[in-house]
């Protein structure tokens, strides 16, 4: 799977230092190096944004500051004031995963191609929903399972219906970011094992595929941005729910 | 018939997946020229769904890259 040629060899973790926790390998890996310089970038980025911090905004803290009112406007619309108290973990999940899927294109191994990552942060968003149903409500969350106005004799239907698209959650959740990241890495490996091989076929043939790599490039910038706003807005709709229950 | 060939057509079989996935991105940017056209005036204003919503249609479509993965290297 992994030889030096397929387009899948860019996603291997290689082991910088092994650790062994009780059986359990803990290895700092090149995945958990690139993970903690994402989370170091982050704060350099606020900490010295806010350093100096003016009431007319520079450019520096004004970059900061539209982070901060996109995450902030985008938890407000969908949450409401009661939301303002997860705004901390959305921020900081929406700047990880933007951290992460931007510095993947830019030669460092993609943490989020790995479903591991993906799933550790989509299990944490849904433990905490639940945790904030069931305190906020006790046992009445469990009446989200079973919607109001929905006639009674479809209630055997709907009632397994929801509690299996409740504990979907957390798999789409971590697969939509996963496979949209290597999906878009590995189109970029085919393209480029394309350009080398027409190109060692005959010469101008390569330029093809090459022209297609920045259009594609482009597109993945897309999707890393937009993969880590739909990750931020579907925890906000979430905890929407279990904020407000609807019934 | 041999096994790896059965997996190769099912893998090729899961990438039609993205077949769905193109209709819906169609019908999405479709509707939305509609109303952009119809509503110059909003279009700005509706710029920013219609990128939520390629976003997780295209989702979909990759769950399918994923099954096909799933069947050549799981």
């Amino acid at each position: 799977m992994a030889d030096a040629h397929s387009p899948l060899a860019q996603f291997e973790i290689k082991t910088l230092m092994p650790l062994d926790l009780g059986g359990v390998d803990a290895s700092f890996t090149n995945a958990s190096l690139i993970m903690a310089v994402v989370v170091g970038l982050v704060t350099i980025f606020i900490v010295a944004g806010m350093n100096k911090a003016t009431i007319v905004p520079g450019r520096f803290q004004g970059m900061v500051e539209f982070f901060y009112e996109f995450i902030a406007n985008l938890l407000k619309e969908n949450t409401g004031p009661k939301g303002k108290a997860f705004f901390p973990m959305v921020f900081s999940l929406f700047m990880f995963i933007l951290g992460c899927n931007l510095i993947g294109l830019f030669g460092a191994i993609t943490v989020t191609s790995h479903i591991v990552v993906t799933f550790a942060l989509a299990f944490m968003v849904i433990t905490v929903v639940t945790v904030v149903g069931f305190v906020k409500h006790g046992t009445h969350y469990f009446s989200y399972f079973a919607p109001a106005g929905a006639p009674m004799w479809l209630m055997p239907l709907m009632i397994p219906l929801e509690i299996i698209s409740y504990l979907i959650r957390p798999i789409s959740l971590s697969v939509r970011l996963f496979a949209n990241m290597v999906a878009g890495h590995v189109m970029l490996g085919v393209l480029g094992t394309f350009v080398v091989g027409l190109g060692g076929l005959f010469f101008a043939l390569g330029a093809i595929p090459l022209a297609a790599i920045p259009l594609i490039f482009a597109l993945e910038v897309l999707v890393a941005l937009l993969q880590a706003y739909v990750f931020a807005i579907l925890t906000c709709i979430y905890l929407n729910d279990a904020i407000h229950l609807a019934h | 018939m041999e096994l790896e060939a059965a997996k190769m057509i099912g893998a090729g079989i899961a990438a039609l997946a993205l077949g769905g996935a193109g209709i819906g991105l169609g019908t999405l940017f479709g509707s939305y020229m509609e109303g952009a056209f119809r509503n110059p005036e909003a279009q700005s204003k509706l710029k920013v769904n219609p990128m939520l919503a390629f976003a997780l249609i295209e989702a979909t479509g990759l769950f399918g890259f994923v099954i096909a993965m799933i069947i050549l290297f799981g």
